[in-house]
This record gives structure tokens, sequence and C-alpha cells, in this order.
């Protein structure tokens, strides 16, 4: 600083001065973002990430020790004597359910997301505007009431068993609450308009000529659908897909509310290793684990979006 | 499919109006979908006015769930804090949000890297940051005895930092720049050119802003669940908690009178965002 002021004083001088001036007022003022953030995002993911490398305290906590025996344990177990090593079969089974449903829930949010999204984006514009509105609505309310909701409809004395009572289908209500089908059901319903939105905002931009030119040769109607409105939505396919898939896949609240012991995800048996069975670093563990699963769906799909734009070029 | 063309069938003096757009059934599937989204909501709200207890065949109207839900120490208790931890973390968050964004109009060393920070949290599921907030707050508790809401208005301020941020930038960027200019031009100090003329055409944004994540917070469950003390239930908590038991119609009622709440506070948001307006 005190070179600067005694050299010549040019214009371009000045100009740098000013420069680093703003710099610094633009970190200052980013400053309280950066520091909550820090405080209450990053930095705790790299404690989760340290936590997991320390052995468990007796009643939750971490003892200082460092120990990859929470890694281990994610995926073995030591038998019942204590040195048979074997795969931790419950664990397995939880991330091949979480992993099954999240695919289900897909195919589900998709059957019924596409006609929706495309039945709003071919509307007249002010119409489009109020569907799109109906959409967004379930989207920024509470996903707990949404699934409260669904809840109401199926436990035992719900809506659907006593309806079905009530017209004669059945005589005893059915066991539809904490079941698979439950979840699955109730993630479609809370997850639906993550799949519409994106399918939404890439139909819109449809050159609906490109569909006419389709028919103009002789195409029918599924071949259109199959050659020509499927590869252009490709993209909202693809967003949609990750956004369900990947909110599925950390789905606590749905889960928990809907299904049962048997029915247990992923966030769940994290959930159970911080409170039940207090052990912390198998519980970071087997978050971290699932933090990798998210990066990795969403690196592809940062890969085939960047693989698209690279095409339309 | 069919061998028959669909434009064939059609007269060809017709033929321009041949629905190019329409795939059949679609609409169909796109209508039932749409009330299927809104039926349970609905099928709740209706229920939340039940005489009955928990069945669900129609006893008559009644307000009996919201006097007990009103005269329920717990869930006034749980609903005070709830508003408490939405009002401190929403206000922290956006004026942290609006600085971060005012600071972002001017290209700097470090601007992606702060870009970056403030969207981390967006696509990540919310319990791992639950998990690594509960080991980090548990450590702090354990090192200066303090247990109070700070832990839950500090977790929700953070994660408000992103929602408020995006309401707030799409203002600034429909803003003329050279307003700013002009006023430096009139003699106005930097200070004054802000206070004066920024800040007011961001208000809309901030106050977008504001919302969106004073709902956000009010209706979070697993950051909460993770990091509350004993008796420090927010209401998603205490309901989440009271599922574990028999349903009454009470649970109803408070999520009728929260969806009223929410969708008030998204009317207001809609009419303020910033999308909304460039459209009209």
């Amino acid at each position: 600083m005190a070179t600067m002021e005694t050299s010549a004083s040019s214009a371009s001088n000045h100009e740098a001065l000013a420069n680093s001036r703003r710099t610094r007022n633009s970190w200052l003022l980013s400053l309280p973002a950066v520091l909550l953030l820090l405080i209450g995002a990053s930095g705790p993911l790299l404690v989760l990430l340290v936590c997991s490398f320390l052995e468990p305290g007796d009643y939750g906590g971490v003892i200082w020790k460092p120990g990859i025996e929470a890694w281990f344990k994610t995926i073995f177990s030591d038998g019942i004597g204590g040195d048979a090593i074997q795969l931790a079969d419950a664990h397995l089974l939880i991330f091949w359910r979480s992993v099954k449903v999240s695919l289900l829930t897909v195919l589900v949010t998709f059957a019924l997301g596409f006609p929706t999204a495309y039945f709003i984006a071919t509307r007249p514009r002010p119409q489009r505007t109020v569907w799109l509105f109906l959409i967004t609505i379930p989207f920024w309310s509470s996903l707990l009431i949404r699934t409260i909701a669904i809840l109401e409809m199926i436990r035992g004395e719900g809506v659907i068993n006593t309806l079905a009572i009530w017209i004669g289908f059945i005589d005893q209500p059915m066991q539809m609450l904490h079941t698979e089908g439950a979840v699955l059901l109730g993630m479609a319903y809370v997850y639906l308009p993550l799949m519409v939105l994106p399918l939404h905002a890439s139909i819109e931009r449809f050159d609906f000529r490109l569909l006419e030119a389709g028919y103009d040769l002789y195409a029918n109607r599924w071949q259109v659908f199959r050659r020509i409105v499927l590869p252009l939505a490709g993209p909202g396919i693809v967003a949609g897909s990750i956004l369900v898939f990947v909110s599925s896949l950390g789905a606590y609240v749905t889960p928990r509310v809907l299904g049962g012991d048997e029915s247990a995800m992923i966030a769940s048996l994290i959930g159970y290793q911080f409170s039940q069975a207090e052990n912390w670093p198998l519980g970071a563990a087997l978050a971290i684990l699932l933090l990798a699963a998210v990066a990795i769906v969403l690196v592809i799909f940062i890969r085939t979006l960047c693989a698209e734009r690279a095409d339309d070029r | 499919m069919t061998d028959e063309h669909p434009a064939a069938a059609l007269p060809t003096g017709k033929r321009s109006i041949f629905p190019v757009k329409t795939i059949p059934g679609l609409s169909a599937v796109a209508v039932i979908s749409i009330a299927v989204l809104y039926a349970p909501v609905f099928a709740l709200v209706v229920h939340s006015f039940h005489a009955g207890d928990s069945g669900a065949l129609w006893q008559g109207f009644s307000l009996k769930w919201y006097v007990a839900a009103l005269e329920n120490r717990e869930v006034r208790e749980a609903f005070m804090r709830s508003l408490t931890v939405a009002a401190s973390a929403s206000a922290i968050a956006t004026v942290a949000a609006t600085m971060a964004a005012v600071a972002r109009t001017r290209t700097f060393p470090g601007r992606t890297a702060i870009h970056l920070l403030i969207n981390q949290p967006v696509m990540m599921p919310e319990i791992i940051m639950a998990a690594a907030l509960l080991i980090v707050f548990a450590s702090i508790k354990a090192a200066t005895g303090y247990a109070g809401l700070g832990y839950l208005i500090l977790a929700h301020a953070a994660f408000c930092v992103p929602v408020a941020y995006l309401p707030v930038r799409a203002r600034l960027e429909s803003i003329d720049l050279n307003l700013e200019m002009a006023a430096a031009d009139l003699y106005a100090t930097p200070w004054q050119a802000f206070r004066r003329i920024t800040l007011p055409l961001m208000a809309p944004g901030i106050a977008a802003g504001a919302i969106l994540a004073f709902v956000i917070s009010l209706d979070d469950v697993i950051i909460s669940e993770f990091v509350k003390a004993a008796g420090q239930d927010t209401l998603p908590t205490y309901m989440l908690g009271q599922l574990r038991q028999t349903v009454t119609p009470e649970i109803n009622a408070i999520s009728t009178a929260l969806i009223a709440l929410t969708a008030i506070l998204l009317c207001i948001f809609f009419v303020l965002s910033p999308t909304r307006e460039r459209k009209s």
C-alpha cells in the first residue's frame, strides 16, 4: 500500500486500488453468508467425515481414537461369536430396498408426471400459468403434512378402508400402512411435482412443427411419440428422474411415517444409529456413503447434460 | 399400434386442423394426477372439522379438534417455538443472503466459490446435514453448556440462506445498474445510492426471500428433529412424535391451520416474486 501511494500516482494505480477495495468490500459483504454456511453446513460435513473414522462412545458421542471400524461395519458384521466375519445382511437389505423403492418412485412419478407435464405445456398461456401454479403449491408446502394426508387415506380406519367397507368391497380393513407399497405410494405422491416441473420446462420449449413433420412423413402416433416427443423431452426426463431419485434415496419422513420396521430405508438406518443404537461413527459413515451415492448420481447427470449440450452444437 | 395413419382418417380439406399436439389419453391421466395431488389434502382438511373420533365415516361438523389443539399446552408452546425459530432464522438468512447478492453484482476473485458454497446444501439429503449438525452441536453443548434455541436458529438460518438468496438475486438481476451510476453522477455517495436507489428496488425480492425462508423453516422436520434438545419440540417435530401413537383428528386440525398459514404466505410470495412480474 505504502509503495503504491509514494509511486507516481497514475490512473492505473488508482484503478488497481479501487479494484482491490471493491474486492475487499465484496468479500466483506459476502462474509455473513459464508460464515453462516461454514458453521451451519460445510463445516459440519467435514466433522461428519472425521467422526466416521473415530470410535463410538458408550452412550452416543465419540471417543477420540482413530479407527475404521465404523466403515467396516457398514457392510460387514462380526457374527454372534465375534470372530466370524460376514456380510451385514440387514444393512445390505436396506441399501437394496432404498435403491429399489427410489427407482420405482421414479417410474411411477414419470408415468403420471409425463402426461401431466405434457398436458400443462400444451395449454394456452393464461391457462398454463394456473395449471402450473396448481403443481407448484404442493411443491412448496409441507412434506410432513402431505405425508399425513396419505396416512389418513390408507390407515386402518382411513378414508380408503372406510369407503371400501361402506361400498361392500371388503368386510375387514386392509392392512396398507407399514408396507413397502405404502412407502412407494407416499413417495410418489410427495415427489410428483419434482418430476412434473422439469418435464414441463423441457416440453414447453418444443417446436411442435417437428411433430407435424413427423405426421406428414406418415409416422403414426406411437412413432411420433417414441421418435420425436420422448427424445425432445430427454433433458427434462433426466432432470426430473434425478431429482426424484435423489430425494427418494435420502427420504426420512415419508418412510418413517408410512413404513414399518420391515420397510426401513437408508435415512431411517442413519437416524437409528444416532438415536437408539447410539453408534455415531457408524451413523456418520452411512451418511457419508449416502452423500457419495447422491454425488455420483449428480455427476452422471451433469455429464449427460454436458454431452447433450455438445450434441446440440 | 394401428396401421391407419391418424391424419388419413380426416377429409383432406380439414387436414390443417389435425391436432398435432394432442396425444390421446394423456389429458385424462393429467387431470386425474392433478386431482389425486389435491384429494388427500382436501380429505385431511375436511376431516379436521369432523365431529367423530378417528373413523372416516362422517358424523357431523364440529370445531372440537381445533379447540382441543388450542387447549393443548404442548401444541401452543411448539407453535410459538416454531414461529420464533422461523422468524429469527429467516431474518438472519435474508440479511446475509441480501448482502451476498449485492456483492455478487460485481465481479471479484472468489465469486464462483461463494456461489458454490451458497448453493451447496440444496441437493443434499437433509438427513446428512441433520446428522452432521447433531455431532457439531453436541460437542459445542458439551463444551459451553449452552442448550437454548440458538442451535435450532443457527441450523435453520444456514439452510435458509440459499432459499432467500434466489429471489433476492433474481430481483437484483432485473434492476438496471445504470440507475446506481446515475445517482453517483448526481453526487450521491455509494451508500446513498444503495440506500435510496438499489435497496428500494430490491425490496420486493428481499420480502419474497424472507417469506420463502420463513415457510421453509416453519415446515422443516428432519434437521429440527435431530438438533432440538429434549422439550424443544417445534410444531412439525411434535406432530411427527404424535404420529407414533393413535392419530386423532387433532393432528388434522393442526395440519389444516399450518396449511392455511403456508398458503397465505405463499400467495404473498407469488405476488412479490420477480419471475411473475417479468411474465406479465
